[in-house]
């Protein structure tokens, strides 16, 4: 399944990047691969924007705006209340 | 607070949930922990999909023993979350193993994560406290995939000594993953979601929906005592309305997230609407509302499908804020034009 084209925040400097592959490790959706040395984003919209890679680059090669896509929690702090949204029916709650 | 050990030391002290006695170690007297379920475990499981008493569902912070773990033996990393480490304590079946359990107040790996409770500052401390580094004589710790959104694997190394290695996304390929030598396959690193899992998260959400559907049910059975001849309730039509309204709850609830593969378009504003249109034009044909009021219950049908749908980006392991922030803008003022509508004209309907 593929969300929406063209939105996520995700950068890869590949200046930067020594090719260690912690982002390939981390990332739940297959983003990246490496090639000669360095990583590439393979499936830019598959990105969730969790901020695995970008936590996890040891020489901070990659950016992602980091947030939690739902609409629920997007609404509450639009209206200036805590979110109630992951910690409820977030899966991984009840299948993992 | 920090004192995760307490029970374990404080004398005689009841054996708590989960836990089959105590390990005798360099550093004290370490829970062990049960691999099996109980049916109380099982039962708490079932609660916590339902929304019931989640909140105590807690284990105490800090280090528990798997089997009869040796300084050989493997330390894993988990949430305090009780159904994560249940999850993780029943994987373990058959293997000798230490498991730190950090303190996230109670919530799942993904989401401690996602907030910095799941963290490297959390892991750091407690790992510290634990003393775990004195029981065994490797150098690693494996920490779930789904907590790397909050840990810094290359911090944790540099602070404690220890090398993070991350650990398949699901506690049930563990086994796989620690006998071949802690090495995960790249499917064991992605995310899916499965008709079980899309489903798994039904039940919170009708719990979560109940208020918001019972009360839409309420509105729109007393509307049908309005008329021309002043206001009486239209009890004939109790069971039209009850049908509609329900029917509608079940689609966006349960069957958008069912089908959500096979709907088109990859917005979930755009995919419960599809459902909406669906199930609108069946009520439009088959309730004997009259056109008027058949086209505005279909409106009002597609409007609250597609919120619906908006609403289940919460519960899926994939979509970005970006996407859903750039679908909100769009969505929301066209089910909010369609209700306003939908509601015009049903009201409109009882007066011609
Ligand atoms: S933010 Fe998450 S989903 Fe996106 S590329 Fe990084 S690890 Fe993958
Ligand atoms: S984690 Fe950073 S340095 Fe390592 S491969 Fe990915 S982008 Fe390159």
């Amino acid at each position: 399944m593929e969300y929406l084209s063209d939105v996520v925040t995700l950068r890869l400097d590949r200046e930067v990047c020594v090719g260690c592959g912690r982002c390939l490790e981390v990332c739940p959706h297959g983003v990246f691969s490496v090639d000669s040395g360095k990583a590439r984003i393979d499936d830019r919209d598959a990105c969730m924007e969790c901020g695995a890679c970008a936590r996890n680059c040891p020489v901070g090669a990659l950016y992602v705006k980091n947030g939690v896509g739902c609409a629920v929690g997007i609404l509450n702090a639009r209206l200036g209340r805590k979110s109630a949204c992951c910690g409820g029916a977030q899966s991984g709650c009840c299948s993992s | 607070m920090s004192f995760g050990c307490c029970c374990g030391t404080c004398g005689a002290v009841a054996v708590a949930d989960g836990m089959t006695g105590y390990l005798q170690t360099s550093i004290g007297p370490v829970p062990r922990v049960a691999v099996r379920w109980t049916w109380r475990d099982r039962v708490g499981a079932w609660a916590v999909c339902w929304g019931l008493g989640r909140m105590r569902y807690t284990v105490a912070p800090g280090l528990y023993a798997v089997g009869t773990p040796t300084q050989e033996a493997p330390v894993l990393v988990t949430a305090n979350y009780k159904l994560s480490f249940d999850h993780l304590r029943r994987a373990l079946d058959g293997f000798d193993a230490w498991v730190l359990v950090l303190d996230t107040k109670g919530v799942n790996v993904w989401c401690a994560a996602g907030k910095g409770t799941f963290g490297t500052d959390e892991l750091v401390e407690r790992f510290a406290l634990s003393g775990v580094a004195k029981v065994v004589v490797h150098r690693k710790l494996v920490v779930p995939q789904l907590g790397a959104p909050g840990v810094a694997a290359h911090e944790v190394s540099r602070r404690t000594g220890f090398q993070a290695i991350y650990g398949p996304v699901y506690a049930r390929d563990l086994p796989a993953f620690l006998r071949d030598g802690m090495r995960a396959t790249p499917e064991m690193r992605r995310v899916g979601f499965k008709l079980r899992e899309r489903l798994a998260v039904t039940p919170i959400e009708l719990v979560h929906r109940a208020l918001p559907v019972a009360f839409t049910l309420a509105f729109f059975l007393a509307s049908s005592g309005l008329g021309r001849h002043g206001y009486r309730l239209d009890f004939g039509q109790w069971p039209w309305i009850a049908l509609a309204v329900g029917a509608n709850a079940f689609a966006g609830i349960v069957l958008t997230p069912a089908l959500l593969p096979w709907l088109p378009g990859r917005s979930f504003a755009v995919k419960g609407a599809v459902t909406g249109v669906v199930l609108g034009a069946i009520l439009a044909l088959f309730c004997p509302f009259g056109w008027l009021a058949g086209v505005s219950a279909g409106m009002l049908g597609v409007s609250a499908c597609s919120f619906l749908g908006l609403m289940f980006t919460g519960c899926t392991p994939y979509t970005s804020a970006s996407g859903v922030k750039s679908e909100m803008r769009w969505s929301l003022p066209m089910q909010g034009a369609l209700a306003l509508a939908g509601v015009c004209g049903w009201v409109a309907s009882r007066f011609i």
